[in-house]
């Protein structure tokens, strides 16, 4: 089974994994002239299910859960294990009601709790979460490494190259994500940026929640923290505009007083691909299959569904995605 | 029927489409509301370009009246320019005029506010002005060629209910012809209802329903509690008083105690 992967964002890179795993030989091309500088490349890299469940449909979890596992098995190391703390300030404590309310797998955390979790935060705030249970990944290290395994595993990469031909090829798996000409997907436009302090250390990434703008924070390598990201209703993939940046920072200020001087290393805007639903889709169209609209939940819910793909593959008896549906109905 | 700018209305619920869940879910809560008016923010969604995209494209696929706001504007320029892209990306001289004043509670900044509402009904434009419910700034909104107020009864998203009811009543005693919208702060469907048994026109929410657990649920049930406070208001609600009123007759009635 010869099989081309285009696109070498979390998607690509997923399925190109599983469908090598089951034996096939397969090419990964990419329009980029190397991996990243993509959505996923500027994804938070939170392995959340139970946090998303907020405003994720009961798929998200039952899909999700199992993403801390596959990306440990697959990059031993790579997987931090650290949960997910969740804040409120007092004037916002309706909202973590509601957070609470709509999520599960999660405790109540005291002052003291949260001063034991993360020494730096403590006396900050009175109430919290804790999702004991979640985890996070760099996702640029994490997709570098998966490249490098994809390498050692015999896969071929072609960065650079818009036109490979689909001829010798049994089947072609579309995963470029929103370059992907399918009409049903629409751009949801997400900013970023990396902070830089060594003045403020956190062992997990922090939800702050906000009626108006929900932030979070993942702490990365060489006191580097990640800061995401903004939800906008748009196809414009510009420059990070000057009100998502006060808003980011704000955020982050709010969380810690620190983080006003901390150095920003980069800013990052990105379009999610989304179906209407906010949720990915193997769908099958002759012999290409489309794997699209992860929406900001590439590296939580890409290795279900690359095992989705891969199955199609495998089984072309099998209709796309009415397996995903009947769960998602029963949920 | 519900006159709006000449446009008959059937559906007292009008419907904001930010916060969402998804735009699947935004489309179900639309159709079990039954509103026939949306509105969607130009600012916040363009992100400095023109275009929100398929979005947009979803929002006009629901086959209902659009009415977009100013939402996020904090001068009367901004408010004015948006308005004017509005009418080009919607194709619709309705505008939902919002000019913020203050960041933290989202109170409508009213001298700004009055003031943009004059430069749009020049223009001809249809002004929905976004107001608190102080009595003279309705007056002064009216002079400026609004025929339709959308006061507040609680800040943007605090699902707190009617903050200042006598201020409401009030409001609705002082302009029985104007159609009068509450725009802001209903969480629950009780409190839409209890706004229209005051007599108010129509309700508009967002926060309420897209961030309810199930939106489109909730928003059945807000249809039905804006229909039954207007249907209240019309059939004469019964005044409430200190003692009891037997609703038959005692006198004459065998006592046994």
């Amino acid at each position: 089974m010869r099989v081309l992967v285009k696109g070498a964002g979390v998607a690509g890179l997923t399925v190109a994994y599983e469908l090598a795993s089951r034996g096939a030989a397969v090419t990964v091309c990419e329009v980029r002239p190397e991996i990243g500088h993509n959505a996923s490349w500027l994804a938070g890299g939170m392995l959340a299910p139970w946090c998303e469940r907020e405003s994720a449909e009961r798929a998200v979890v039952t899909l999700g859960s199992g993403a801390a596992d596959w990306w440990e098995a697959v990059l031993p190391g790579h997987v931090a294990r650290t949960g997910t703390l969740v804040l409120a300030h007092a004037r916002d404590a309706p909202e973590l009601a509601r957070f609470s309310a709509r999520t599960e797998n999660h405790r109540r955390l005291s002052v003291e709790d949260i001063a034991n979790l993360e020494p730096d935060l403590a006396g900050r705030f009175r109430h919290g979460l804790l999702f004991a249970e979640e985890a996070h990944l760099d996702p640029r290290r994490a997709m570098e490494a998966l490249a490098r395994e994809l390498n050692a595993k015999g896969i071929a990469f072609r960065f650079g190259d818009e036109q490979v031909s689909p001829s010798g090829f049994d089947r072609i798996i579309d995963c470029t994500g929103i370059a992907s000409p399918d009409p049903d997907l629409r751009g949801v436009r997400g900013e970023m940026l990396i902070l830089r302090t060594r003045e403020i250390a956190l062992t997990r990434p922090v939800r702050l929640l906000h009626p108006r703008h929900p932030i979070y924070i993942v702490p990365r390598a060489d006191h580097h923290f990640m800061v995401g990201a903004t939800m906008i209703e748009t196809d414009n993939d510009g420059p990070v505009t000057a009100r998502s940046l006060m808003e980011l920072l704000n955020t982050a200020y709010a969380l810690h007083p620190a983080f006003g001087e901390a150095e920003i290393t980069e800013m990052g805007a990105a379009l999610r691909p989304a179906y209407r639903d906010n949720f990915p889709r193997v769908s099958s169209c002759g012999a290409t299959i489309t794997v699209n609209g992860f929406h900001r939940h590439g590296f939580l819910l890409a290795p279900a569904m690359a095992r989705r793909a891969a199955d199609l593959v495998f089984n072309s008896d099998m209709e796309s995605d009415n397996e995903i549906d009947r769960q998602r109905r029963s949920a | 029927m519900l006159s709006l700018y000449g446009t008959e209305i059937a559906s007292r619920l009008l419907l904001g489409t930010a916060q969402y869940p998804s735009p699947a879910i935004l489309t179900a809560a639309a159709k079990a509301s039954g509103t026939e008016i949306v509105t969607v923010s130009l600012r916040r969604e363009s992100a400095g370009g023109a275009s929100g995209g398929r979005f947009w494209s979803l929002i006009r696929e629901l086959g209902v009246r659009i009415l977009p706001n100013t939402a996020g504007c904090h001068t009367v320029k901004e408010a004015v320019t948006t308005a004017r892209m509005a009418r080009e990306v919607f194709a619709t001289d309705w505008i939902k005029l919002e000019v913020i004043g203050n960041h933290d509670t989202l109170q409508p900044d009213v001298f700004a506010l009055v003031e943009a509402a004059r430069i749009l009904t020049d223009e001809g434009f249809a002004v929905f002005p976004y107001t608190t419910e102080d009595l003279v700034v309705a007056e002064r909104l009216l002079e400026a060629g609004c025929k339709v107020l959308m006061p507040w009864c609680a800040p943007i998203g605090s699902a707190t209910g009617p903050e200042n009811i006598r201020a409401l009543r009030s409001l609705r005693a002082h302009f029985p012809d104007t159609p009068l919208i509450v725009d802001a702060g209903l969480g629950r469907p009780s409190q839409a209802a209890e706004v229209m048994e005051l007599g108010f026109d129509a309700v508009l929410l967002n926060t309420a329903v897209a961030r309810a657990g199930d939106p489109a649920r909730m928003a059945a049930a807000f249809a039905k509690a804006v229909e039954a406070g207007h249907n209240a208001f019309h059939a004469g609600l019964v005044e409430p008083r200190d003692t009891a009123v037997p609703s038959t007759p005692v006198i004459g009635q065998a006592v046994f105690s």
